[in-house]
Formats: C-alpha cells, sequence, structure tokens
C-alpha cells in the first residue's frame, strides 16, 4: 500500500465510526420524518410530506389544510429564547472572563475550575436545584418574605423567565470559556495603548476590548445558541411543561404525542436551523480572515 | 535664555514590596529636548517612563508636565503619547484609523482627522499602505506607524519605550537617523528609554544614567563618555581599563595617582589624598608602536580578538592586563601575534581618576 492509498485507507476506522454514529442516526431520523405514522403509535415505512406540512398547516375535519401559526410560535419562541439566553451569557461572560483574565496567575486557575465545575454535576441535579430556589416558599421567596418586602408574590417557577434563568446558568460557562481564551490572548500592550491615546474606559472597551475578543464571543454563541435551541430539562422542569419549546415539543411527539414522523420532521427541522445559523456563522468569520 | 521645561521629575520613588525600584530621583527635561534614560535592565528606566504616561505612579515625589502636577490625572487625560516597545497597533484597524483614534477620542473634526492622517502618513513615508493592517506590515514600516500615531495629536511629550529592540541591526541604524529627523521636523519632546549604549550616544541631547535605582550622571553624550561621573558610568558606558590607584595628591580638579603603570597625573571626580581610587582607561585612549604617545610603557601581546573594523588585544604590563583596541586603517595590515613584545602609550590627560 503506497502513502497516498495509506491516507485514504488509513482513516476507515474514522469514516466507518463517521458513519455509524453521525450519518446512520441522522439518515434514519430523516427517514422517519418521511414515514406515515402507525396507528397504535411508532411507524410505517413510506415517503410522505404530511409531518412536515402539519408543521405549518392543519387538517379539518373535511380533509382541508388551514395555516396554523401554532408550531411556528414554538419555533420562534424557541429561537427568540435561545437568542436571548445568548445575548445574557455574552454580557455577563464579558466581563467575568476579563475578571479572570485580570486575576494573578494562581487564582487564575481557581477561578477557570470554578466556571467549569458545574459540569461536574449532572444536568438534572442543577435544574432541580434551581427548582428549589425559584419554586413556591423556595429560596428566594422565603428571604422576601422573611424581609418583609412582599407578603404574597406570584411563583416565580414555571416561566418564561424561570426558563430562561436555567438556560443562561446551565450554558454561561460555554460562552465564559472562549471569551476568557480571547482576553487572555489580547496584549495588554493594547489597553495601555488605547488609554494612552486619549480613550476613556468606555472607549476602550467599545473599541479595543471588544472588537479583538469578538472570536470568542462568537464561538461563545454558537456553543450557546445551538444547544438551547434543542434544550429539554429546562422548559419541563423549570417551564413546567406549560411554555412549549422546540425540544421539549420534539420529546412529547415521540412520548405521549405518539408521532414518531411529527417529531422526527421538527427534529429535522431545528437540525436546518442550526446549519444555517452556522452557515452564516462560517461565511462571517470567512469575511472576517480575508479582511485581517 | 532659560529654557522651559517640559518634565519636571522630583524625589520619585517606587517600591515593590521590598525592592526597591527608584529611589528618589530628580531631574528636569527640557522642551525640544532628545532625552534618553539609559541603564541596565532592572535599573527603573521603564518605570519610570510609565510613571509618566499614567500606567504606574510613584510610592512617593512629584511628576510636572510643564509645571502642572500630572500624578493625579488618568494617562488618556495626560497629553503625552508612547511608543510601545511591541508598537501596540490595533490589530483590527486600518493604519489610517490606527492613527486616527487619538484625534477621534479629542474630538476632532472629520475633516480635520483626515488632513492630519494624511500628514501623518506622509511624514512617515507610509502613505502608500493607508488602508493595510499592522499584520501586513514589516517591523521598520510598523515602527513608523507607531510613532505617526503617537505623534499625530502634537502631544507635550513623547515617549519611546526601547522601540528599536525588535527590530534587525541594519534597521535599527537607520532608524537612528529616521527618529532624530523626526524629533528635530516636529520639535516635540522626545523621552527615550533603552539600554544600549550605542542607541543612547547617538541620538540623544542628554543622557541620564540610572543604575541601582538612582541617577547616576546626566550629560550630553560625550560628558558621560569622556567625563565619566564614577565607576558605574565608566563601567557601563563603552569599555575601559580599570586600574588600581592611589591618590598622592588633589590639586581642584586635578590628582596625582599611583598606579602599576607608574605615576599618572589628571582629571578626577571624587578622589581624596591618601584614598585609594580607581583609574579610567578607555582601550581606543591606548596607542601601540609607533602611535603610542607619552611615556612608553613595555608589554607582551597575551590576547587578541579581530572585530573587523578594529583589534582588541590584551596587552600584559608589568602584570597587569589592559585593553587596547587598534583601528585597523590598512586591510591585512601587520598584525601583532600573540607572545610578541610591544611598546605602548597613552596621554594622562585621556585618563580619568575616579572614586573606588
Amino acid at each position: 500500500m503506497n502513502w497516498r492509498d495509506f491516507r485514504i485507507w488509513g482513516l476507515a476506522p474514522a469514516w466507518v465510526i463517521m458513519a455509524l454514529t453521525l450519518v446512520l442516526p441522522i439518515g434514519i431520523v430523516v427517514l422517519v420524518s418521511l414515514s406515515i405514522r402507525g396507528a397504535y403509535g411508532g411507524f410505517d415505512w413510506g415517503l410522505s410530506f404530511d409531518s412536515y406540512a402539519k408543521i405549518l398547516f392543519e387538517e379539518d375535519w373535511d380533509g382541508n389544510l388551514a395555516f396554523t401559526p401554532q408550531y411556528l410560535a414554538i419555533i420562534g419562541r424557541t429561537l427568540w429564547l435561545a437568542g436571548l439566553t445568548t445575548l445574557i451569557c455574552a454580557a455577563l461572560a464579558l466581563p467575568a472572563a476579563y475578571v479572570i483574565a485580570q486575576a494573578p496567575a494562581r487564582w487564575k486557575a481557581v477561578l477557570v475550575y470554578l466556571v467549569t465545575l458545574p459540569f461536574w454535576v449532572s444536568m438534572i441535579v442543577r435544574v432541580y436545584a434551581w427548582i428549589i430556589i425559584l419554586g413556591n416558599d423556595g429560596v428566594i421567596e422565603k428571604t422576601l418574605r422573611g424581609l418583609g418586602l412582599v407578603a404574597d408574590m406570584d411563583s416565580l417557577l414555571f416561566t418564561n423567565g424561570a426558563m430562561l434563568t436555567g438556560l443562561v446558568y446551565s450554558y454561561i460557562p460555554l460562552m465564559i470559556l472562549p471569551v476568557f481564551a480571547s482576553i487572555e490572548k489580547l496584549d495588554p500592550a493594547l489597553i495601555e495603548a488605547s488609554h494612552d491615546l486619549y480613550g476613556s474606559r468606555w472607549v476602550t472597551a467599545r473599541r479595543v476590548i471588544l472588537p479583538l475578543t469578538l472570536p470568542g464571543l462568537m464561538a461563545g454563541a454558537v456553543l450557546v445558541f445551538v444547544p438551547c435551541l434543542g434544550a429539554v430539562l429546562e422548559p419541563i422542569l423549570l417551564g413546567g411543561g406549560k411554555v412549549m419549546l422546540m425540544g421539549n415539543l420534539i420529546q412529547t411527539q415521540f412520548g405521549g404525542g405518539r408521532n414518531w414522523p411529527f417529531g422526527a420532521a421538527i427534529a429535522v427541522t431545528l437540525m436546518g436551523l442550526v446549519m444555517i445559523f452556522l452557515m452564516l456563522n462560517a461565511l462571517r468569520a470567512r469575511r472576517e480572515v480575508s479582511h485581517a | 535664555m532659560e529654557r522651559k521645561k517640559a518634565i519636571e521629575v522630583q524625589n520619585v520613588a517606587k517600591s515593590f514590596g521590598s525592592f526597591q525600584a527608584l529611589k528618589g530621583v530628580s531631574f528636569d527635561i527640557y522642551d525640544n529636548e532628545f532625552f534618553t534614560m539609559l541603564g541596565p535592565s532592572g535599573c527603573g528606566k521603564t518605570t519610570l517612563l510609565r510613571m509618566i504616561a499614567g500606567f504606574e505612579s510613584p510610592t512617593a515625589g512629584t511628576i510636572r508636565l510643564h509645571g502642572r502636577d500630572i500624578l493625579d490625572q488618568p494617562p488618556h487625560k495626560r497629553r503625552v503619547n508612547t511608543v510601545f516597545q511591541s508598537y501596540a497597533l490595533f490589530p483590527h484597524m486600518t493604519l489610517e484609523a490606527n492613527i486616527a483614534f487619538a484625534l477621534e477620542n479629542l474630538g476632532w473634526e472629520k475633516a480635520r482627522i483626515r488632513d492630519r492622517v494624511a500628514q501623518m502618513l506622509d511624514l512617515v513615508h507610509m502613505t502608500p499602505f493607508a488602508r493595510r493592517r499592522p499584520a501586513q506590515l514589516s517591523g521598520g514600516q510598523r515602527q513608523r506607524i507607531a510613532l505617526a500615531r503617537a505623534l499625530a495629536s502634537e502631544p507635550e511629550v513623547l515617549l519611546l519605550d526601547e522601540p528599536l529592540s525588535a527590530l534587525d541591526l541594519k534597521l535599527r541604524q537607520a532608524m537612528r537617523d529616521e527618529l532624530r529627523a523626526l524629533q528635530r521636523a516636529t520639535g516635540i519632546t522626545f523621552i527615550f528609554v533603552t539600554h544600549d549604549q550605542e542607541e543612547a550616544l547617538d541620538m540623544s541631547d542628554r543622557i541620564c544614567v540610572l543604575g541601582a535605582g538612582e541617577v547616576q550622571q546626566i550629560g550630553a553624550p560625550n560628558e558621560i563618555y569622556e567625563d565619566p561621573e564614577n565607576r558605574f558610568v565608566a563601567d557601563f558606558i563603552g569599555e575601559t581599563n580599570f586600574l588600581p590607584a592611589e591618590v598622592v595628591s588633589v590639586e581642584g580638579d586635578r590628582a596625582t595617582v599611583t598606579t602599576p603603570l607608574g605615576p599618572v597625573t589628571t582629571w578626577h571626580k571624587g578622589a581624596v589624598a591618601g584614598a585609594p581610587a580607581m583609574l579610567s582607561l578607555r582601550p581606543e585612549k591606548i596607542g601601540m608602536e609607533d602611535q603610542a604617545p607619552g611615556e612608553a610603557l613595555h608589554g607582551t601581546i597575551t590576547g587578541r580578538n579581530y572585530m573587523g573594523g578594529y583589534t582588541h588585544y590584551t596587552v600584559t604590563v608589568n602584570g597587569t592586563e589592559l585593553r587596547v583596541s587598534k583601528r585597523n586603517a590598512v586591510s591585512h595590515g601587520a598584525s601583532l601575534a600573540i607572545g610578541a613584545p610591544v611598546r605602548l602609550g597613552f596621554r594622562p590627560d585621556s585618563a580619568r581618576v575616579l572614586a573606588r
């Protein structure tokens, strides 16, 4: 076997693993989304776009299709919540990462470790913790009542706010770490140069620090936005299942709804959205490189 | 005519923990001066420069800029700009934008900024590169843009933090001339920090030699080299032979000492009759063979380093080793072999007696 052949066939194990773990499952999901719902749950193989049509249209009793915004609203809400989570994460991560980057060397390692600490605990446990904090008679409510600030209050749990809090909490480390990395790389002389050239703190943050940490922010945005689109635990546990997002919509279709083809169609749509987002980001990154 | 003081450094001290980086230094820098702070690393020169810029504050003392105390002003309020050692050009901005940055922060009008940027690019011969980014430039070009950026707002003082150290030798020499010309053309006070004595001697109006957190000597380049104030300065600037000496008598500025080379009467700094001292004798002040002035000394060549333009010989005279440098005036001229006897001489006035 010559070197050229080896370069192709030597990668065979990697191709096999990719095929088994990436191509095959996605292929199955796509096939299921094109199938027909089985009479007793499950699905019968077929080729039908009914499930995709169902995202936009509803079949009335006479078999006519009528436009329904029901699922679009869920998709819109998911995009909105994921976007908002990403923005809040970015706004919180920038100062946090800056503080870590400025810390003395021996503290730096400890602070980075603390940021990653939540990953050592199961996601479910961490989300449950927020139920204890936000719930009726929870930590926040008891504290506020104890201080005499409120007599009675609406539940904080099972709201958009609770979901948002959970999402920000879950994914913010994925924003802090890349932003920290890009701030670390930032030459401190550049910040001094900005001050030296009459740049106030605000000017320095806006015109020097922000643009130079943008690659880190964009990487963080991808890492936060993409999993937020498919979040399941937060809408179920903190949204109380009252607020539907794409993640728990899919989960419901495969579970209680017993409409696998429809669940698969939504999953494929979600994947499409993610890919569009990633492609836009890649285009932007390439434009940036050609500028530099 | 009394010249206007641009910077007054008064009793400035700085401690980092128990380490005293600066032990209360004072000096004045005048308008339109090319002033160099020279010293080995750790002598406090960069700390001093960063204090003038506002990036560090002294533990004690004051710094005035044209008579005003500036220590309570943050860096962005001081009409002082810095050329950083790494240049610190903003990598995400074009060269134009880099130069315009300070002017925008000062609130200049758009048209005025445009004119000024064009003028600065022209001054450093970089006009065709206006739209490029720093990554597309060579080291020398970056240096020029850093200068243009720092000079654009016509600061009261320009600070230069070892700006030539990142360049290769040839470029460094060319940039010395450019820096000097730029200072003359703009009339702005330059405060230049370096550990390279050659740079300092070449460019400066005055040099401040710093050592161990103290001012060792301030003076014109030739004063620093020819009339060093003390042993530190004589040792740090250029090369010299230190000979142990005993002071026989002192008369005003002149002292007579006994040395291993015999008695010498010459200018002194801090010599006290009867006390031990040092005779500093630069290698190029010693002549060999037919170029030996004064009383003849007889020695033996014990070492030889060929440097191209010069040959450095080590000559042992009465058990004392002397470094002697000889210009290679003729190509493939006769050179003295190791072990050969040699006649040496020097003018006593070229040597200096320094306190030990």
